[in-house]
């Protein structure tokens, strides 16, 4: 149990420290940099603790549900081989923080540095540790993020910009295929369970599927472990701060992709495909990075493809996968790690202390630095694989490995002369990093005067690099057992113990070292002038840059090709866009129903009344004059759809659907004078638009007037159809027998909006409320029309005083309704709950009493009477429905439970107190905020222009006097 | 009735649509009105047509479903009813707002190209 919490914290303590780290000062380097280091501290003392029980072989396992219904659970697991990475992880992490916290400038933005450098600490151990393969996935793409952001940290760069882009869009890109891959995994397993898969080898071997699984698995290692031909990020990559290459681009982000090849290998390995895809990647990757390593200037870019080379060599021996090849893997993940972190961070203090990093620059730097010299020099050393030092030991494995493995295929039977190829490219390229660097004339014309570093940021390379000697000259003692350990732990527990030792006699591998050595040294002597005045790159080679090929290929994609197709298929004008959607709405509406749609055995009729005929014979007709007149004549238009709309009124109170009449009647009203509102600000239109004659545009009319006719005529019939059929019992019969018992209320409308689902109707307040805050943001900012300021021909010639009197009986009339007004309203919103009515309808009635005023005297005159803060009532409404929901928390039921009551009240009678009363108060003056705001901010403009027609008279009169 | 309250929803339903597809803005906003009261009516009728028999309960006893209305498409249309009312408003200053920045009243800004 312990344990199982402990796993839990230790995942969590890195995302602590980010958030913590994030909160720090700009300036307070110090306080971020002990935070998270303190954090990862005690990391390292839980892995301490978890080491008893993970050496006895325990897998140690944490679960939190998270979605069970996908198989998707927050799942936890430890075994040998994460225990090893994961302390791998936090140690060279605190390292890279003692390092950084000196290497960054007192400018830097330094919390949000620590704080993304932490919360990749946070993803990575979250994907070692996964023990659900889809959560593993997300933890990936966590760190590939996390990556884009830090090698942008200093963004003010453009190679910053680029390389950070570059490496999101190959790792991403990986990391997607990487999900599919595992979700047809988990469909050919049957569990996304990281066990359950693990123990599943032969039944994905054996699947149809096996091979695009593997496709896809091995694209997103290789992109993330930067494998040819993907490997081009990683160099872009290194425009990050050095401790960001140092930590993620050589320790342990891009050894993610052979921590999964290593860790699938019993899963999807031991067949041929997998020996020749990932063996060969591996190889080519080992030879050609360790090639193109040889011939950079920039001391990083040597480094970075040195990596690749070095990934390269890791991932050949997943591909190999013999028990020796896997042992062998995990010791170089580490060893690399170690001697690659001391090396980056040595280039970081070469940098810093020199201004720059190129090698044909840099010389006779060791009479500056002796200790940083010195420290860089075994680092370079064991890279190298010289021996007595750790990268000896697991190069020589690997030779070893090479020489031994045989399947009898062509790839096998080079693999040695490959090794040692690319063996003697690295002694070569470890020699040129140090030869230029360090030794030859001293350096002239370096930006600053080379110096020691603090002794503090040095003494997270000279750790490394003591690592780097123990490891190397007692192997067997320091990381023999955890190698073992984690090699059970990936290959079952009954794999015999390896021992691990310098000596194994004047053999194979050792005569491969020894050739690689000499010939390493033999090559640069020869070469090492040449290349310092070569170009960045190998002959022939550094012609062809995968990064150039990338770039062409993403400006295709993301510019010219969308381009293309939006020029030839798209269209950015509304009208066939809304032809599309209407056609293919009466498609779909087509497909479904051919068919299926039949005239019921005995059809519902409701007997043929000659009134409602007529009714609606003036209500199509007001339709279709709607329609007609909506170009030329829009004033008749809006009376005509008012028409339209009282018809559709007065059929819902005919039809027992008294509170849809009422609604209806009043958003009439106020959808009216909205729009009477908006004419005001359109052109006028008197002259026919000479184009609308043509015979194109009546084609255009013609075709439209098809749609139109054929979309309602079949709307039409599906009415009719469904109108005849008996109804059949439905959830409408449940809230009929228990509007009354449950909701407390004899209307059932009302009781369903406010109580049975009263949270779509909380729902529909908050869009109202967003509607009304975009009406009013869109007007602030609202320019007319030049022609819409001037006074129309009718009122100029009118004085103001003459304007007053004309609507002088109206406007006292006006002034009176509006008591009446408040009182229909409250009568309204009180028997809402029992008779036809409610919050919305009393909150229209109470903005159309606004309104009215507003109608009768100009805006000034109202607003120096009264005061409407629409905002205050929209939220305050907002908020009054959102507490009665909440309320229902704190007697233990679910959101927006409502409780009925009646309550005596003398005199009045049997009161109803049901607390979707109060919610319904919500509506009520959310609806009236809403709907006064938006009718006074359409209102308001005329007032603004009057300010801008007395301004531009101004402008002219004093123009006139000048 | 029900004959005559479909062929109602066709004419409305087919005058809105006609309307959606015309280049001013002013046509497209009446036509999305008449659509809406084509649509409304169109869910509402799914109740099927009921004369004098409103949603509202005696208080208490035994309830007979069949003697009413169906209330739950009352219940959708009334929200409807709202959200079409918001819509035409905010369509109603976007289309204000563009008049005012583009000079036109066309719906895509600028008169067709001829």
């Amino acid at each position: 149990m312990i344990e199982e919490n402990l796993l839990l914290i230790l995942v969590g303590l890195p995302f602590a420290a980010a958030i913590a780290a994030s909160t720090v000062r700009a300036s307070a380097h110090g306080a971020a940099a002990w935070v998270s280091g303190l954090l990862l501290a005690a990391g390292l003392a839980i892995l301490a603790l978890l080491h008893a029980p993970i050496s006895d072989g325990q897998v140690l396992r944490s679960t939190l549900h998270w979605v069970p219904s996908l198989g998707l659970n927050l799942t936890f697991r430890m075994d040998g081989f994460v225990w090893m990475f994961v302390t791998l992880v936090f140690a060279i992490g605190i390292l890279v923080l003692v390092y950084a916290r000196y290497y960054l400038s007192k400018a830097d933005p330094v919390p949000r540095f620590y704080a993304f450098l932490m919360a990749f600490t946070g993803a990575m151990v979250g994907m070692l540790m996964s023990g659900n393969i889809l959560m593993l996935v997300v933890f990936w793409e966590l760190t590939s993020i996390l990556s884009f952001l830090l090698i942008g940290y200093w963004h003010q760069g453009q190679a910053a910009r680029d390389g950070a882009r570059m490496a999101l869009i190959v790792t991403g890109l990986g990391g997607l295929c990487l999900l599919v891959a595992m979700l047809i995994l988990g469909q050919i397993v049957g569990s996304y369970d990281l066990d359950r898969v693990l123990a599943a080898g032969d039944i994905v071997r054996g699947d149809p599927l096996y091979p695009l699984v593997l496709g896809l698995f091995l694209l997103g290692c290789f992109t993330k472990s930067a494998q040819m031909p993907f490997h081009f990020w990683l160099p872009g990559a290194m425009a990050a701060p050095t401790p960001v290459s140092a930590f993620l681009h050589s320790a342990t982000m891009v050894k993610a992709g052979v921590f999964l090849l290593v860790r699938f290998f019993p899963v999807l390995g031991e067949t041929e495909l997998w020996f020749f895809a990932v063996t060969g990647t591996g190889m080519l990757t080992l030879v050609l990075g360790s090639v193109i390593a040889l011939f950079r200037h920039d001391l990083k870019g040597l480094l970075a493809y040195s990596t690749i080379s070095h990934l390269g060599l890791i991932t050949a021996l997943a591909g190999i996968g013999s028990n020796g090849a896997i042992l062998a893997a995990m010791f170089h993940i580490v060893n690399h790690a170690v001697f690659k972190a001391s090396l980056f961070m040595a280039a970081g203090i070469i940098d810093h202390e020199t201004g720059t990093r190129d090698m044909r620059r840099l010389s006779g730097l060791i009479r500056f630095m002796p200790v940083t010299g010195a420290l860089a020099i075994v680092a370079s050393a064991a890279m190298a694989g010289v021996p007595l030092l750790n990268g000896f030991i697991s190069k020589e494995m690997f030779f070893a490995e090479a020489a031994d493995w045989h399947n009898g295929t062509w790839l096998d039977n080079s693999l040695p002369y490959l090794a040692t190829i690319a063996g003697i490219f690295a002694v070569a390229y470890s020699l040129r990093f140090i030869a230029t660097v360090f030794f030859g004339p001293e350096a002239t014309d370096l930006p600053k005067v080379p110096h020691e570093p603090p002794s503090l940021m040095r003494r997270p390379v000279e750790l490394l690099v003591l690592v780097c000697l123990v490891v190397g000259i007692l192997p067997g003692l320091t990381l023999g057992p955890t190698l073992n350990l984690a090699a059970q732990s990936v290959l079952g527990a009954d794999l015999p113990y390896k021992d691990i030792a310098i000596w194994h006699g004047f053999n194979l591998p050792l005569v491969m070292s020894l050739v690689a050595l000499g010939a390493g040294v033999a090559l640069y002597a020869a070469l090492g002038g040449r290349i310092a005045t070569g170009p960045e790159g190998p002959p022939l080679l550094h012609r062809i840059r995968a990064q150039r090929v990338f770039e062409r290929i993403l400006l295709s994609l993301t510019w010219k090709l969308p381009r293309i197709v939006h020029r030839t298929l798209g269209t950015e004008r509304l009208q066939p866009q809304l032809r599309l959607i209407v056609l293919l709405t009466i498609a779909a509406g087509f497909v479904t129903l051919w068919g299926s749609l039949r005239q019921a055995p005995s059809p519902l009729a409701t007997g043929f009344n000659p009134a409602f005929a007529l009714m609606w014979a003036v209500g199509a007709v007001c339709a279709v004059g709607a329609a007609w007149l909506a170009k030329y004549h829009r004033f008749a238009s809006v009376v005509l759809l008012g028409g339209a709309g009282l018809v559709t009124c007065l059929t819902f109170a005919w039809a027992s659907a008294p509170d849809l009449a009422v609604t209806q009647l009043l958003v009439e009203i106020v959808t009216t004078v909205l729009l009477l509102l908006g004419l005001r600000w359109l052109p006028k239109r008197r002259e026919e638009i000479e184009e609308d004659k043509l015979l194109p545009a009546r084609i255009r009319r013609a075709r439209d007037f098809v749609i139109a006719v054929v979309a309602g005529a079949g709307l039409a019939g599906v009415a009719y159809v469904m109108m005849t059929w008996p109804l059949i019992p439905n959830v409408g019969d449940w809230f009929l027998r228990n509007a009354y018992s449950e909701g407390g209320g004899t209307n059932v409308v009302n009781v369903i909006l406010v109580d049975f689902r009263a949270f779509d109707t909380f729902g529909e307040i908050t869009v109202l409320a967003i509607v009304g805050v975009t009406v009013f943001a869109l007007l602030r900012r609202f320019r007319p029309a030049p022609e819409s300021i001037m006074l129309d021909e009718e009122q100029a010639g009118l004085e103001d005083r003459t304007l007053a009197d004309a609507l002088l009986v109206p406007s006292v009339i006006m002034r009176w309704m509006f008591p009446v007004m408040i009182v229909l309203a409250a009568y309204l919103f009180f028997r809402g709950h029992d008779l036809p009515g409610g919050g919305f309808a009393a909150g229209v009635t109470v903005s159309v009493a606004f309104l009215l005023q507003y109608l009768a005297h100009d805006v000034r005159w109202v607003e120096a009477r009264l005061t409407v803060l629409p905002i205050r009532w929209m939220g305050i409404g907002l908020l009054i429905a959102g507490a009665t929901g909440v309320g229902a928390f704190l007697f233990g039921y679910p959101f927006l439970t409502m409780h009925a009551q009646y309550v005596d009240i003398p005199l009045i009678g049997q009161v109803p107190a049901a607390t979707a009363l109060i919610f319904d108060a919500g509506v009520f003056s959310l609806v009236v905020g809403a709907t006064v705001l938006m009718l006074i901010a359409i209102a308001h403009q005329s007032l603004r222009t009057t300010r801008m027609r007395e301004r531009d008279s101004a402008d002219t009169s004093e123009k006139e006097a000048a | 009735m029900e004959m005559v309250l479909s062929a109602a929803i066709g004419v409305l339903a087919a005058s809105g649509i006609w309307l959606l597809l015309r280049p001013r803005t002013f046509q497209v906003i009446v036509g999305l009105c008449l659509l809406s009261y084509a649509v409304n009516l169109f869910i509402f009728a799914m109740g099927r047509i009921t004369l004098g028999a409103p949603p509202i309960m005696p208080r208490g006893g035994f309830i007979d479903p069949t003697a009413y209305a169906d209330p739950l498409p009352q219940a959708l249309v009334l929200t409807a009813i709202v959200i079409s009312f918001a819509t035409t408003a905010l369509f109603l200053v976007v289309m204000i707002a563009s008049r005012g920045l583009t000079g036109t009243d066309h719906v895509d800004g600028q008169e067709r190209e001829p």
